[in-house]
């Protein structure tokens, strides 16, 4: 076959674009151990950093005696903030409008905050001089939560004493943060007081980790010559990192180079400025020689980047019949010693107002209060665009707990709430523009998928033989609708530090009909130079196997915020289509050229220009490529190349359905989810393979969250869970198997109908299992447990409710 | 601190070097020989990316001293592609189920895999899940890691069966 006697499918399908499970291009490297992430940079003369960190929650720090740890042989340099403060860099500006120390300034606010940062020659020595620097410490009262935190006269943060205006308004109290209100307060509240039903509840959704299985780390180098800086980091930010680090330390932007290598997961750590990358930075300056800091475990979930952490207590009102009327929300955040959540600047509370859900909720009112407590600084949007796993985490309990009130089934609460597709675009009250949806769509597909009638029956008759003695087992059916807000974002609305958050793609096209395109994203597992090349290869027909695709460089990409979020396909793989549309219109001049018709004369066909209505007289865009390079044609210059930079009109809301079905052990606690089905919809899919990837791994995330990972803290603001002995991760020995589905409804305004998937897993799963075990035991009294629901937990909502006899 | 001489054999060549007596294989791996397949991700056994291959049997290089696997015969990730360059049997499988995301995990698991059908060619997936748990991974959600294990499996039995 050649291009004449192929049919337009084969030649589609040759191209392997949007909605082809191409196999992935980046593991050929990474099945042979050829990746390159950040500690497999080695430099000439590259020295190691270690921290000395505090083992006190709260402290005030007397002394830092160095002399011991600088005798060792081997060990450059130590920095304390004494060394730092001279260069303003004792402190850094925090993503969400504070500051944090980079090393402890006087004081120490959570257990594993960096004290010094020791420079040597290889990491055993800099390990070892790190032990022999000795720290005096006086202790001072340690507050874990914050619900104390907000009445007690121990002072935090000392250094914003008698400031009563933070970055987000108002403090109310010197261990206060911010309040940030959304809807209508006076309207909610008289609908509460006049509904038939209110429902009532505190929803905790506990401090966890992202915990990707690379920790985060750096390589600085400083090039004295030259002047330049090169960082290569763990970064899902490189653009932003290079604009930080040139604001703080006050080298020309020019002059740094930014690369994100291969990166080992990210899941939120890697979005945020750490203490470990502007010691890096400093040290190497200093010593003129790279500095390589990589952290550990331990210092991984002990100091950067928690998640979640959000007490909110709601209320929910309705009619008798079930209809939803209004909403309130009051959040309590503990942030921790320093607010630094990565959140548009805008919204300090992230997307938290996304919690009225799937449902058309006429009235409704959020408020978050930010609070400082002795633990460590953070709050990420682990696997979720910015707190939306809280909100949805929150509704999808507030719609059980009022199922309860109601002596409702959940799944028909739910139905009659959601919003109706021809609703869409729908205005939220609290603030949100709903693109695209079919909620009714996709419910029905879903309980029809796993029998939910059967399995209610099958319930039921579980429950009559529980109490019947004749088992000890109970069976929980977790459902969960959820609606995501993703693709941050516009940036009339959306800037990090005053970055706006559009993003970009830049294509050439070479010669020979090959091509190379840059974005301003990071992949860290999402394959994205496997479904990028795809959008590219459906755009201008050129084959996804002759795309390269390029990230992380900031000398070479343009700049873009990154990837979290999931903001790549909705941001930047807008800005990749719209890349390939600027280059079609000078491709389609080219083609009449050569084929000696007037422009309008020719139309596109998958891969190629045709003359209209003799589809026979072509130009291949392969042909294309190689005439814009060695034609001389009048009116148009040379090359083949384009760049979008996309400013997202608006969101997108992906959604979906979930359904576990969890078998628990009353008396040991112990549970197995028996089955678990996903139904997601996130518009146009470019790869099927990768999208059931993602949802695999952030439903095992998901599951992860609610049945026992949390990051615990002992009332002294000891970590309880610094490493994976402690902290829960599943194994594939209790990961069950998932079955993946899916609707399709395309986002109106995002040029290919996509709304990104890495997240909604996560997002979706979490209530889908806590819903399984609150459940379970609905019918013996549960209301409301928080999570994780690990088997002691488990077990003790049982003894609770008396099933142990 | 004074320093061992090492002889080991790596993905079946010969090297020797010069180690303290306290230096992990991983780091020996990753930063003497700059075999940097096997990685970090936890330093205490659990999360299973430093996991090589030692005299037969899956280890975990991160809590293991080099002085302790002196003269052993040490395969890691990189000594499962083919020789001609081509991937080998599990590498090409992770990589038809999507059996990886981020990578990071991959070079522990397959080595650990490869160990796994050595031990148990006939796998089920109760087999392959209980063998893997020492192997953690963060993106997949091990259902594709299990299903390219099932069919490395069955496309070495195949080739066994057509060898002989």
């Amino acid at each position: 076959m050649n291009d004449q006697t192929m049919t337009p499918e084969e030649r589609a399908a040759n191209l392997k674009g949007m909605g082809c499970a191409r196999k992935r291009v980046e593991d050929v490297r990474f099945t042979q151990g050829k990746g390159n992430y950040v500690d497999d940079i080695k430099l000439d003369g590259m020295l190691f950093g270690a921290f000395v960190r505090s083992p006190y929650a709260h402290a005030r720090v007397v002394s830092v005696n160095k002399d011991a740890a600088l005798a060792v042989p081997g060990v450059v340099a130590v920095l304390t903030a004494e060394d730092l403060a001279p260069l303003g860099l004792h402190w850094m500006p925090t993503l969400a409008g504070d500051k944090q120390m980079v090393l402890a300034d006087g004081k120490v606010l959570f257990q594993g905050q960096e004290v010094a940062y020791v420079v040597a020659e290889n990491r055993y020595i800099a390990a070892d001089a790190a032990e022999l620097v000795d720290v005096e410490y006086e202790e001072l009262p340690v507050l874990t939560d914050p619900f104390e935190a907000l009445k007690s006269d121990v002072v935090l943060r000392e250094d914003l004493a008698g400031q009563t205006e933070g970055a987000h308004g108002p403090r109310k109290h010197h261990n206060h943060i911010f309040t940030w209100e959304q809807g209508d307060k006076d309207a909610t509240e008289a609908v509460l007081g006049e509904a038939d039903v209110v429902a009532e509840e505190m929803v905790y959704y506990h401090r966890t980790h992202p915990c990707p299985l690379e920790t985060c780390g750096c390589v600085a180098s400083m090039d004295k010559v030259t002047g330049k800086l090169t960082l290569y980091g763990t970064f899902q930010a490189p653009h932003a990192i290079r604009t930080v680090v040139s604001l703080i330390s006050g080298l020309a932007e020019h002059n740094i180079r930014v690369i994100s290598p291969d990166i080992g997961g990210g899941f939120g750590n890697k979005v945020g400025a750490y203490a470990g990358y502007v010691c890096s930075v400093v040290a190497s300056i200093v010593t003129g020689q790279p500095v390589k800091w990589v952290e550990n475990r331990m210092e991984n979930l002990m100091s950067t980047a928690f998640a979640r952490d959000y007490w909110m207590r709601g209320k929910i009102a309705a009619t008798k019949a079930g209809k939803i009327t209004g909403l309130w929300c009051h959040t309590t955040a503990d942030h921790g010693g320093f607010d630094a959540c990565a959140d548009p600047t805008k919204f300090p509370a992230g997307f938290m107002n996304i919690c009225t859900g799937s449902y058309d909720i006429p009235v409704a009112y959020l408020a978050v209060d930010g609070v400082y407590t002795n633990k460590a600084p953070g709050g990420v949007a682990y696997r979720c665009s910015f707190r939306v796993t809280e909100a949805a985490y929150f509704i999808e309990r507030m719609i059980e707990v009022l199922a309860i009130k109601l002596n409702m089934d959940a799944a028909e609460l739910r139905r009659i709430n959601f919003i109706k597709a021809e609703q869409f675009p729908y205005q939220s009250a609290l603030g949100w523009e709903y693109d695209s949806g079919d909620y009714h769509t996709a419910w029905d597909k879903a309980l029809k998928a796993v029998d939910y009638e059967g399995l209610r029956a099958e319930q039921a008759q579980r429950i009559e033989d529980f109490k019947a003695g004749k088992t000890r087992k109970l069976l929980g059916i977790g459902l969960t609708h959820f609606t995501e807000i993703v693709g941050a974002g516009p940036v009339k609305n959306c800037d990090i530090l005053g970055l706006g958050m559009f993003d970009s793609c830049e294509i050439r096209i070479h010669p020979t009909g090959s091509a190379i395109a840059r974005l301003g994203t990071i992949s860290q597992g999402q394959g994205h130079a496997t479904t990028f090349a795809q959008i590219i290869a459906s755009e201008i027909g050129l084959p996804a196997d002759d795309i390269t695709l390029e990230e992380g460089d900031t000398d070479t990409a343009p700049y873009g915020l990154g990837t979290y979020g999931s903001r790549s396909t909705p941001v930047a793989g807008a800005a990749t289509a719209m890349a390939a549309r600027k280059i079609r219109p000078k491709a389609q001049m080219i083609a009449a050229y050569l084929l000696e018709v007037h422009d309008n004369d020719v139309e596109w066909d998958v891969d190629r220009f045709a003359v209209k209505g003799a589809p026979e007289r072509f130009k291949t865009m392969k042909e294309i490529a190689f005439a814009a390079y060695n034609q001389a044609i009048p009116g148009l210059e040379p090359g083949l190349e384009a760049v979008s930079y996309y400013d997202p009109p608006n969101m997108t809301y992906p959604f979906g359905a979930y359904i576990c079905v969890m078998e628990i052990d009353v008396d040991t606690g112990e549970w197995e989810v028996r089955q678990f089905y996903a139904l997601d919809d996130c518009g146009t899919r470019i790869n099927p393979m990768i999208i059931e990837g993602q949802v695999h791994g952030g439903v095992t995330e998901a599951l992860a969250i609610a049945m026992g990972q949390e990051i615990a803290y002992d009332e002294m603001g000891n970590v309880k869970t610094g490493t994976l002995m402690d902290f829960f991760i599943p194994t594939a020995w209790e990961t069950p198997n998932y079955t993946t589905d899916h609707t399709v409804t395309p986002s109106p305004h995002h040029p290919i109908g996509a709304k990104g998937v890495g997240e909604s897993p996560n997002v979706g799963g979490v209530p889908a299992f806590s819903n399984a075990v609150h459940d379970a035991f609905r019918p013996f009294g549960l209301v409301q447990s928080h999570m994780p629901h690990d088997h002691w937990r488990i077990w003790k909502i049982a003894n609770g409710l008396g099933m142990h006899g | 601190m004074s320093k061992m001489h090492v002889k080991l054999t790596v993905n079946g060549k010969q090297v020797e070097g010069l180690a303290e007596p306290r230096t992990l294989l991983i780091h020996f791996l990753r930063e003497d020989l700059k075999i940097t397949g096997p990685h970090i991700g936890c330093e205490t056994s659990h999360c299973g990316a430093c996991t090589v291959d030692i005299d037969g049997k899956s280890v975990k290089s991160c809590t293991t001293f080099v002085a302790q696997v002196n003269e052993a015969d040490i395969t890691t990730v990189e000594g499962l592609t083919n020789d001609d360059g081509s991937l080998g049997v599990l590498q090409e499988m992770f990589r038809e189920h999507h059996g990886l995301q981020c990578g990071f995990c991959t070079p522990g698991m397959i080595t650990r895999a490869h160990r796994l059908l050595q031990e148990n060619p006939n796998p089920t997936e109760e087999d392959i899940r209980f063998g893997m748990a020492g192997n953690l991974c963060r993106c997949t959600g091990y259902q594709n890691i299990v299903k390219a294990i099932s069919a490395s499996a069955d496309m070495l039995k195949a080739q066994k069966e057509a060898a002989e």
